[in-house]
């Protein structure tokens, strides 16, 4: 925050360009020619219904699943994102909605999963790694007790630490959480939501896909709506209601060109609510 | 929350429980485990008894051993290719090939193409290391294609015991081929391929300091960090059952001794006079035991603490995740089809030892038998699960079914109605346990 506030957004370099993006599965643009851009400490709420393409999106920037075309720089410059390594070499990690942890084996063995800590024989340190875990997850998830337990037999909200943990501990400069709080309760979304703040005041550029407007409204800095694979706008979150971002999201259009029928038609209810 | 119903390892249970279960738990034991080694000693006990008292003895323990040894190597393989989703139906066809070539080499291509005749030295290791590498490449090769050209392992691998196993009869002409190396027929484990009793006995000595050392060192580590550990009783309980463990069966294999003519022969070629009532010498553990235990602990050492194995169960657990963390999952998944084709390269050594040659037929079901060895030792379909002792421990409980059966006179199609029947009541039964819960 301290950082974005003493030079205009606009003047900066981002963190992340993504520009041009085009992704197909098959004949089907899920991503047709998007661009959006990251600063650090700031985050993007990256909002639109099922099948908009959020998730695909970040596919390209995580190496999940590389774009067919377009452009993407970190700090400005030009980089190849083909797999996973190349995105974390680039300190981008990612959150994934599914957690992407192995079941069956423990909540250290996931953090440093693919980024070993090996003793000077090649051998791995479990030791190191335990304890490193148990430091970050002090910070996560204070009373998180069972480190040599398979991650299978942990709740829902400590799995979703173990993931986050493994995206925080190597210091991650971007960082991607697709839906964060969709397999939450209310004590453990309000965690997730305080860590995003935290994260945010450490200076992490952050893309938020969501589906919970609440949560894009209270944590992001602009939102991006997307619709059928397209950018419908981006705006900064003062500038907009959580009535129009609805709008964007169910209409596809910006809130100046939907006519009164589209807007009346679509009854929104109460500010704030979830669209699933 | 889950985590009051079940005690975190490591630390002592608030009420101490006095059952087996929390014995175990509070010293860390795979209770699935301990489990299969009460039923092969149940096995071998129930023989012992149906048979009058005759089973239980060293010679046949030591046979038991040797038969078991090569599908027990096979299987530590195995364990790996299951937990990471994959089948290998090929290894049975490869032990056949490599035996083969190791018996040509011998008899044939050594000494009339590359010139060393008998008397050239480490002519076995020669042959060996050709194996092994042929292994490897056959391995490697079926790997390739499964992990990066994407044909299921299960059609790669029926093509290759189907294409490996008529190469084997391309290579020989169809016929038998016999008379080894002295030296490779150590490999078979006869009186004379064992390695003693003095030698049992060192082996069985380092196995304790092993056993201490380990103990030790994980106490150590975990103190480095301040982690809990275990009760004091408890790593001094391991210690003292490890070691009597591993004394009790070296003063076991070491009670048999050399059959009388060839301890005779022994006598007379080593210049020494035989005492009256004959020469006794300990037999103790045959090569191919010695072998196994070497690769049982080579390979638990690669998937428990390398991260090539942490990789092989965290793709067994979620392929996906394990792409998504930046592990070159084919690679990984070549490799333990390399490792499987270095294995059947040892397993076949063995089984040309004993046989003093290869047939057209050396390895025959083999993969049958691994599979099913891997499966009773708690290796999971579904990936992600499974232990290499434990697929030893599966290999001698189905060897020890086979055996204590002809034991007792049955023949062989009775022995694999039993095998069968074994097989799916072990998996049955891990079924159930884990549904109610236990711990996996």
């Amino acid at each position: 925050m301290a950082v974005a506030e003493r030079v205009p957004i606009a003047e900066r370099v981002p963190i992340v360009e993504m520009r041009h993006i085009r992704v197909a599965y098959g004949g089907v643009h899920a991503v047709d020619d998007v661009s959006v851009d990251l600063h650090a400490g700031e985050v993007i709420g990256l909002v639109g219904g099922n099948g908009a393409g959020k998730s695909t999106l970040m596919k390209a920037l995580s190496g999940a699943r590389p774009p067919d075309s377009g452009e993407i720089r970190v700090n400005g410059e030009p980089v190849t994102i083909t797999n996973p390594r190349d995105a974390k070499v680039y300190n981008i990690e990612t959150i994934y909605q599914t957690l992407a942890l192995a079941d069956n084996v423990d909540a250290p063995a996931n953090v440093f999963l693919g980024r070993e800590l090996t003793t000077t024989w090649k051998t791995m340190d479990d030791g190191a790694m335990e304890d490193a875990t148990r430091k970050v997850m002090g910070r996560l998830n204070p009373n998180f007790k069972r480190f040599n337990q398979p991650v299978k037999s942990l709740s829902g909200g400590q799995r979703q630490a173990v993931a986050i943990a493994r995206a925080v501990y190597f210091n991650a400069k971007i960082l991607i959480m697709d839906e964060p709080t969709a397999a939450l309760g209310p004590a453990e979304t309000a965690q997730v939501r305080d860590l995003v703040r935290q994260l945010k005041a450490e200076g992490i550029g952050i893309f938020l896909i969501s589906h919970d407007i609440h949560d894009v409204f209270d944590l992001s800095d602009r939102i991006s709506v997307m619709y059928h694979g397209r950018i419908v706008d981006t705006v900064v979150k003062s500038e907009v209601t959580a009535d129009e971002v609805l709008g964007m999201i169910i209409l596809g259009k910006k809130p100046g060109q939907a006519t009164h029928e589209e807007l009346a038609e679509l009854q929104l209810p109460g500010e704030g609510a979830p669209v699933s | 929350m889950a985590d009051i119903a079940s005690t975190a390892p490591g630390q002592a249970p608030a009420a101490p429980r006095l059952s087996i279960r929390g014995a175990l738990s509070a010293a860390e034991i795979d209770f699935r485990l301990f489990g299969m080694l009460i039923a092969l000693a149940a096995i071998l006990l129930g023989f012992n008894v149906v048979n009058g008292g005759t089973f239980l003895r060293a010679e046949n323990m030591t046979t038991l051993a040797v038969q078991g040894a090569g599908v027990a190597i096979l299987a530590t393989g195995m364990v790996l290719v299951i937990v990471a989703r994959n089948i290998d139906l090929s290894v049975g066809s490869l032990v056949g090939f490599i035996a083969m070539t190791y018996a040509l080499l011998m008899t044939d291509w050594l000494p009339n193409i590359l010139g060393m005749g008998v008397d050239f030295p480490f002519r076995w290791l020669i042959a060996l290391l050709i194996g092994i590498g042929l292994g490897a490449i056959f391995g490697g090769l079926q790997g390739f294609i499964i992990a990066y050209v994407g044909v299921p392992s299960f059609v790669v691998t029926l093509g290759g015991l189907l294409s490996i196993r008529g190469a084997v009869w391309v290579l020989s002409q169809g016929a038998a081929v016999s008379g080894l190396d002295p030296t490779f027929q150590l490999f078979g484990g006869s009186a004379e391929g064992s390695v003693g009793g003095t030698i049992t006995w060192a082996i069985a000595v380092v196995g304790c300091l092993a056993i201490i050392g380990l103990l030790v060192y994980n106490r150590r580590q975990r103190r480095r960090f301040g982690f809990p550990v275990r009760p004091m009783w408890a790593e001094v309980a391991l210690g003292v059952v490890g070691c009597l463990a591993v004394l009790g069966l070296a003063a076991f294999a070491n009670g048999n001794y050399w059959p009388p003519g060839a301890a005779t022969r022994y006598a007379q070629e080593h210049g020494i006079i035989e005492p009256p009532g004959g020469l006794k010498l300990s037999v103790g553990l045959p090569w191919p035991v010695v072998i196994l235990l070497a690769v049982a602990i080579v390979m638990t050492f690669l998937a428990t603490r390398l991260r090539f194995g942490r990789y092989i169960y965290a793709y067994g657990g979620n392929p996906e995740a394990a792409e998504l963390a930046g592990i070159n999952t084919r690679w990984q998944l070549m490799k333990i089809y390399i490792l499987m084709g270095v294995l059947c390269a040892i397993s076949a050594a063995i089984a040309v030892g004993r046989l003093n040659g290869a047939t057209l037929d050396v390895g025959q079901s083999y993969e049958l038998y691994v599979i099913a060895a891997a499966v009773v030792g708690g290796t999971s379909f579904a990936g992600g699960i499974g232990t290499i002792p434990g697929a030893v421990l599966g290999a001698f409980v189905m060897q020890a079914l086979a055996y204590g059966l002809a034991y007792s006179g049955y023949n062989s199609p009775i022995q694999n109605i039993v095998a069968g029947v074994v097989l799916v009541l072990a998996v049955g039964f891990d079924a159930y346990y884990r549904r109610r819960g236990g711990r996996t």
